[in-house]
C-alpha cells in the first residue's frame, strides 16, 4: 500500500515510517523538518503542507491511505500561525484526499482534548464531545482540528476516515508533552492533587496507527495502552522530584526558575484527570500494547535519567573551562 | 494488630493492583492501608459498630449497596466501606458515589479516589458495575445527610439513578439500613451559606458547634438481595414503584432494629 505520512519527522511519526516500511507499505512522507538520515526506501520531501508542491505528491504519487500527524501541539508556538497549520492545514489535507481519491485517512488527534474537570467521568468514552475549550483555550484549534476530520466521516462517506485520540507518549525520545513535563530534575505539582496520567510507550501507538492504517477502522477512537498511574507515582518512579506547590503560587512560578512554560489551563491537567477508555480501538483494530506502565517509565527513565543537581552541572562546567581541579 | 489484620486483608482483596500497588482505577493499596487501619480503630474501638448480614454482601462480582444516610457527615459511608472490608470474607472494596464537591477539594479528592470513590456519575457507576465491583449508593444525596437530629430515623425521598443502573447492568441491589449517625452527629442546624463560600452543600452545626462524631454505638444491618427484572428505560412510574419498594425495605430494616432495641431485645 502507497502511504502518505504528513509530519513525518516527529518521534512518533517517524516510527510509525520504519513501522509502515517494515511491512513493505510504499512511505512517503512532507514536513517542514529535514529527515536526513531516514532510511533507504522512505521518501522524504520538505514542503510545507499548505503549498503546492504538497498537493503534486498528492496528485502525482496518488497515495491509498493518509496519515495526518502535522500538527503542532506545543504550545510555545502560538497565534494565528498555529491556527493556519492546524486547522487550514487539517483541511487541506481532507480536501487533497477527496480530490486525489485517497481510500483512507488516519487523523491523530489527542486524548486531552477531552478535557479535565472535577465533575468528569474517570473513563472517557468517544461518544463525548471534546469539551476543552471551556477551560484550556489553547487547545482550541487542536479541538477545531480534530472535529473537522470527524466531520469528514459524513461529509465524505467515500474515503474511510479514522480519527484517533491517542494518549501521552513516554519513551526513550522524551519527546511529547508528558515527556517534556518530566524532563526536568524537579517536577511541579499542584499541592492537594495527584490525577491519573495514561500514557503509552511510543513503540506501541506507532504499532497502534499502522494497525489503523492496515485495518482501515471507520470512525473516531480513543487510543490507549497499559493502565493509568498517579502523576506522583510516575514522577517517584522515573527519578524526579514532585514539588507541589498552591496553586496560586504555581500559576506565578510556572515558567521560572527551571520550571516548564504552561498556559493556565494546562494547571487543570495538573488537577484533574483525563483517563480514556480504548476498549473500542482494542477490538476493531485488533491492537495489543506491548510495553506494559512499568516498562513504558522505566524506558524514559534509561533514556533521559534525571540531570545532576544545579551545583553539580556548575562544577562540572567550571571543571570543564579549567577554573577548578577536582 | 489492627496493622497486620488490614494488611492480611488487603493482601485477599481482589483488585487487580499493579506491580506499583496501583489499580486500573488509581486505587492505591497504599492509600488503603493507611485508611483502613484508621477506620478500623473507629469501627472496632469508637464507635463498636454492630454489623449484621454481611453475608448478604457478595464475595464477588458487581452489587449494589443502597442505604439511608445518616449523620451530618460522611460517617456512616466510612463505617459500610470499613465493614465489607473488616466483616466480609473475602473483604471487599465497597466504591461510594461521591458527592460532586469531593472531586473539585484538594487533598479530598485525592484520598477519596485512591480508596476508589469517584464522583457520583453514572458513568463511573455503569463502568464500576461492569468491571463486577461493589457499589455503595446513597439514594438520599446531600438532602440525607442535612436531616436533623429528630428526624434521624427518617428517609427523605430516593433518586431514581440508581434502579435505572441496576436494572441495565443487572445488579442486586443489597438494601442496608444504618442507625446511630444521628446520635454520632447530632445536627441542630446546616450552614448552606457557609457550606457555598467553601464549596460544599452545607456545614452541619451541633450543640457543640463542630461536626465531630460522637462514641456513640453505630449498627448497620444488611438485608437479602433484591433483584429486579428490567432494561432501566422503563416508564418513570415503574422505576420509582421499584424505587418505594427498596425504601420501603430499608424502613423496614431500621424500623424493626429500633423496635428490638426499644424492646430491650439484644440480637446479634
Amino acid at each position: 500500500m502507497r502511504v502518505l505520512i504528513l509530519g513525518i519527522t516527529g518521534a512518533v511519526a517517524r516510527r510509525v515510517a520504519m513501522g509502515l516500511h517494515a511491512r513493505k507499505h510504499t512511505v512517503v512522507g512532507i514536513d517542514t523538518r529535514p529527515w536526513p538520515d531516514a532510511p533507504k526506501g522512505i521518501e522524504v520531501h520538505v514542503e510545507d503542507l499548505r503549498k503546492r508542491a504538497a498537493e503534486d505528491l498528492f496528485r502525482t504519487r496518488r497515495p491509498e491511505a493518509v496519515v495526518h500527524m502535522a500538527t503542532v501541539t506545543s504550545l510555545r508556538v502560538q497565534g494565528e500561525e498555529r491556527h493556519r497549520i492546524n486547522l487550514g492545514g487539517t483541511r487541506v489535507v481532507f480536501e487533497h484526499c477527496q480530490a486525489y481519491g485517497v481510500k483512507h485517512a488516519v487523523f491523530v488527534g489527542r486524548h486531552t482534548f477531552y478535557g479535565a474537570a472535577p465533575d468528569s467521568a474517570l473513563y472517557h468514552t468517544e461518544d463525548e464531545p471534546p469539551k476543552e475549550l471551556a477551560s484550556f483555550p489553547e487547545l482550541a484549534d487542536l479541538v477545531a482540528a480534530d472535529l473537522y476530520a470527524s466531520t469528514a466521516l459524513w461529509r465524505t462517506p467515500q474515503l474511510a476516515t479514522s480519527v484517533l485520540r491517542v494518549c501521552y507518549t513516554l519513551g526513550p525520545s522524551a519527546q511529547g508533552t508528558l515527556a517534556t513535563f518530566l524532563r526536568g530534575r524537579r517536577v511541579p505539582l499542584v499541592a492537594g492533587y495527584d490525577p491519573l496520567f495514561q500514557f503509552m510507550h511510543e513503540d506501541d501507538v506507532a504499532a497502534a496507527i499502522v494497525r489503523a492504517v492496515e485495518k482501515r477502522p471507520r470512525g473516531i477512537f480513543n487510543v490507549a495502552g497499559p493502565q493509568p498511574l498517579p502523576l506522583s507515582v510516575i514522577v517517584h518512579q522515573a527519578q524526579r522530584i514532585g514539588v507541589p506547590l498552591p496553586l496560586a503560587v504555581l500559576r506565578q512560578l510556572i515558567g521560572r526558575f527551571g520550571l516548564p512554560r504552561l498556559p493556565p489551563g494546562a494547571l487543570n491537567h495538573l488537577k484533574y484527570p483525563i483517563v480514556v477508555d480504548a476498549r473500542s480501538f482494542h477490538t476493531t483494530a485488533d491492537f495489543q500494547h506491548q510495553y506494559d506502565e512499568i516498562q513504558t517509565v522505566q524506558s524514559f527513565l534509561a533514556a533521559n535519567p534525571p540531570p545532576p543537581p544545579r551545583r553539580e552541572q556548575v562544577r562540572q562546567r567550571l571543571e570543564t573551562l579549567g577554573v577548578i581541579k577536582r | 494488630m489492627r496493622r497486620q489484620e488490614v494488611e492480611e486483608r488487603l493482601g485477599r482483596l481482589e483488585l487487580p493492583f499493579n506491580a506499583y500497588g496501583v489499580d486500573p482505577y488509581g486505587v492505591s493499596r497504599w492509600h488503603l492501608g493507611v485508611v483502613f487501619e484508621v477506620q478500623a480503630f473507629f469501627y472496632r474501638n469508637y464507635f463498636r459498630v454492630k454489623c449484621q448480614g454481611i453475608e448478604h454482601v457478595p464475595a464477588r462480582g458487581r452489587a449494589m449497596l443502597v442505604g439511608n444516610h445518616s449523620g451530618g457527615v460522611a460517617v456512616d459511608g466510612a463505617m459500610v466501606v470499613a465493614s465489607c472490608f473488616l466483616e466480609a470474607n473475602p473483604p471487599r472494596l465497597a466504591q461510594a458515589m461521591a458527592e460532586k464537591f469531593i472531586g473539585a477539594m484538594p487533598l479530598a479528592s485525592v484520598w477519596a479516589s485512591r480508596c476508589g470513590h469517584f464522583t457520583g456519575l453514572p458513568e463511573n457507576a455503569q463502568r464500576l458495575l461492569e468491571d463486577e465491583r461493589l457499589l455503595l449508593v446513597f439514594p438520599e444525596g446531600a438532602r440525607g445527610t442535612a436531616k436533623l437530629y429528630p428526624q434521624r430515623y427518617d428517609l427523605v425521598d430516593f433518586g431514581t439513578g440508581f434502579m435505572r443502573l441496576a436494572l441495565k447492568t443487572r445488579t442486586p441491589i443489597i438494601p442496608f439500613g444504618f442507625l446511630g449517625g444521628g446520635s454520632a452527629i447530632p445536627t441542630v442546624a446546616n450552614l448552606y451559606g457557609l457550606g457555598r463560600a467553601l464549596g460544599m452543600p452545607y456545614v452541619p452545626v451541633t450543640p457543640y458547634l463542630l461536626p465531630l462524631p460522637l462514641p456513640v454505638p453505630l449498627e448497620i444491618h444488611y438485608g437479602e438481595p433484591l433483584v429486579f427484572e428490567g432494561t432501566g428505560n422503563e416508564e418513570d412510574s415503574v422505576i420509582q414503584g421499584y424505587v418505594e419498594q427498596v425504601k420501603a425495605r430499608i424502613a423496614d430494616i431500621i424500623e424493626r432494629r429500633r423496635h428490638e432495641r426499644w424492646q430491650g431485645e439484644v440480637k446479634p
